[in-house]
């Protein structure tokens, strides 16, 4: 897999109004993520992990080192244009990313900016819409969709400009678990249909979980990476850094430490339920043991 | 008696129009004194529009709203007192601050209430101990504060005005799980001290398990269950299909349970799930 962000070195500040001394966010930071990928960034606020993704397509620079987006520098002002072509931002608040008063023109409304001939428009936009499901919505009015809704125009804005990456900033906070779960089936078909490579930056373990790849943040650095499995093994630190671990790992993980050893890679509730039943025949078939040595 | 009561409390919006909406219907709700209440509901159920009506900031269309006994919408005058003794605090009300200080924001609610400066302060400060803000914020912009601390400015800003009865709209949406606990412990810690009566609007019906004694669940604009945590929970398929999400806990031990494994289904936390396993392991399980 050729390397799509490349994030070599990077250090960043920031300066308070009254204090002299600039806050550092993260130093030497090494980051990168592959073409096709879909991964996940997990850390407790102020974390560092917007700031991170910020310098994806170049709204934060970086202090000292280089961040690289398909081999363009975004110092390099001549290849903003490209970069934010190919790296396209989704935030949290769907309420301020819809700017047109009905969802197709909204999602158009990059288009127009670039310069797009009105029938190649027509075509993203409907394409756009269809991919994320919500082609009935064309002629509604923005306001009036539920934040799940919303969120989704807001990503087929996105995916009509055709960038290869989308970077995610806790798209799904402020939505309800049918939204969630309404925008998270959208960022995973995105991957997986299209393959777009996918950075999603949130605080929902179980979101975390459905991705290929976990890199969790905390003071600035980066403390894991791997794959969920791996990364969810290791509760203790994650709870550490105030984050949570899916609650099949976390019973798991309260069985072994109360004398019952079960297997610290269980994330899913079909793994759990498999993994409990054996816990308990298992235990079961001990206790008989122990009961026929005693008779005889 | 019931601290909150309704008696077919109906609201409408947009009546006339042809975008009329029916958001609660024929609500009948007692609400006793002193209960820390979870109030679930998918969007759009009806929960927000039913709690804006706790203390008047939504006129019913039809039905009765009591509030200690007394008709809320009885005279108009005697509405504010209503205000002062239900506080609401919104959805991210971290973007209501106004004052210059944190201070003079938490004092606002209690100083329009008429306290003098001394009760005032003592107000401040106690409600300021609850969300954990600490001197050095007082006197700080409530601009300068970071997201979970301004939100908690807000919280405090509600708090100071002792309400009886004090409703919160999702007051963890959006901060990391380290910032939910400390709200929602903060907020149990003032219920048991105060003694008065909470409700907590929450998607989170793992939240909801965890801090909550009883449960409201609204769906199509009704009021579909209000009882014990636990007896909610045990309607955990037909919540689950209104598009409210049952803790994966829960979803775990009802699959063991259908699979015959002698365990109680009725788990919510992670606690009760290793309490009950350990009950199991050692023999108690199943009678067997």
């Amino acid at each position: 897999m050729s390397e799509f962000i490349e994030a070599k070195k990077i250090s960043f500040s920031y300066s308070l109004e009254d204090e002299k001394e600039p806050v550092k966010v993260f130093e030497d930071l090494d980051f990168t993520v592959n073409q096709g990928e879909m991964v996940a960034v997990l850390g407790h606020n102020g974390s560092g992990k917007s700031t991170l993704a910020k310098h994806f397509n170049a709204i934060l620079l970086p202090v000292e080192g280089d961040v690289l987006v398909n081999g363009m520098n975004t110092k390099n002002e001549e290849d903003l244009y490209n970069i934010r072509q190919e790296i396209g931002m989704v935030f949290q608040n769907p309420d301020n990313q819809i700017v047109a008063t009905v969802v197709e023109e909204d999602v158009a409304f990059g288009l127009e900016n670039i310069g797009i001939s009105p029938a190649e428009i027509r075509a993203r936009v409907d394409q756009a819409l269809d991919d994320v499901g919500m082609s009935d919505y064309k002629q509604h009015a923005p306001h009036r969709l539920s934040g799940g809704q919303k969120q989704r125009v807001a990503i087929a804005g996105i995916i009509a400009m055709r960038p290869q990456c989308i970077v995610l900033d806790e798209p799904t906070a402020m939505l309800d678990p049918r939204g969630r779960d309404e925008v998270m089936k959208t960022i995973l078909r995105l991957n997986q249909e299209f393959g777009i490579t996918i950075v999603l930056i949130t605080h929902y373990m179980d979101e975390a979980a459905q991705c290929g790849r976990v890199v969790v943040m905390d003071g600035g650095k980066i403390i894991l990476d791997s794959t969920p499995k791996d990364v969810f093994s290791h509760v203790r630190m994650l709870k550490n850094v105030g984050l949570d671990v899916p609650q099949a790992t976390e019973i798991a993980y309260e069985m072994t430490k109360a004398g019952y050893p079960m297997p610290n890679d269980v994330l899913t509730e079909d793994e759990c339920v498999q993994e409990l039943a054996r816990l308990i025949e298992r235990t079961a078939h001990a206790r008989r043991k122990a009961k026929e040595k005693k008779r005889k | 008696m019931a601290i909150i009561k309704t008696e077919n409390l109906c609201h409408v919006y947009s009546e006339g129009t042809p975008f009329v909406k029916t958001a609660i219907d024929n609500i009948n709700l007692e609400i006793e004194k002193g209960e820390m209440i979870g109030v679930i509901g998918h969007t759009g159920s009806g929960k927000s529009t039913l709690i804006q009506h706790f203390n008047g900031l939504l006129e019913p269309t039809s039905g009765k709203i009591y509030i200690d006994g007394q008709d809320l919408w009885e005279s108009k005058e005697k509405l504010r007192q209503f205000r002062f003794k239900v506080g609401l605090v919104f959805q991210y009300p971290e973007y209501q601050l106004f004052e210059e200080t944190v201070y003079k924001d938490i004092a606002f609610g209690p100083k329009n209430m008429g306290f003098s400066p001394e009760e005032v302060d003592a107000r401040v400060r106690e409600a300021a101990a609850f969300v954990g803000l600490k001197e050095k914020h007082m006197e700080q912009s409530p601009f300068e504060l970071s997201g979970g601390q301004k939100r908690r400015v807000a919280i405090a800003g509600v708090m100071a005005m002792r309400p009886e009865v004090l409703i919160l709209d999702e007051p963890t949406a959006g901060l990391d799980p380290k910032g939910r606990d400390r709200i929602l412990g903060q907020i149990q810690e003032y219920h048991q001290e105060q003694k008065n009566t909470v409700l907590i609007v929450s998607h989170s019906m793992e939240d909801v398990a965890r801090f909550a004694q009883k449960a409201l669940v609204m769906n199509k604009s009704q009021v579909f269950m209000y009882d014990t945590v636990e007896n909610v929970f045990e309607h955990a398929n037909e919540i689950s299909a209104m598009g409210l999400a049952v803790p994966q806990i829960t979803r775990v031990f009802m699959k063991l349970a259908a699979k015959g494994y002698p365990v109680d289904p009725h788990v919510y936390t992670i606690e009760g799930a290793k309490k009950e396993l350990l009950r199991v392991m050692n023999g108690q399980g199943g009678g067997k």
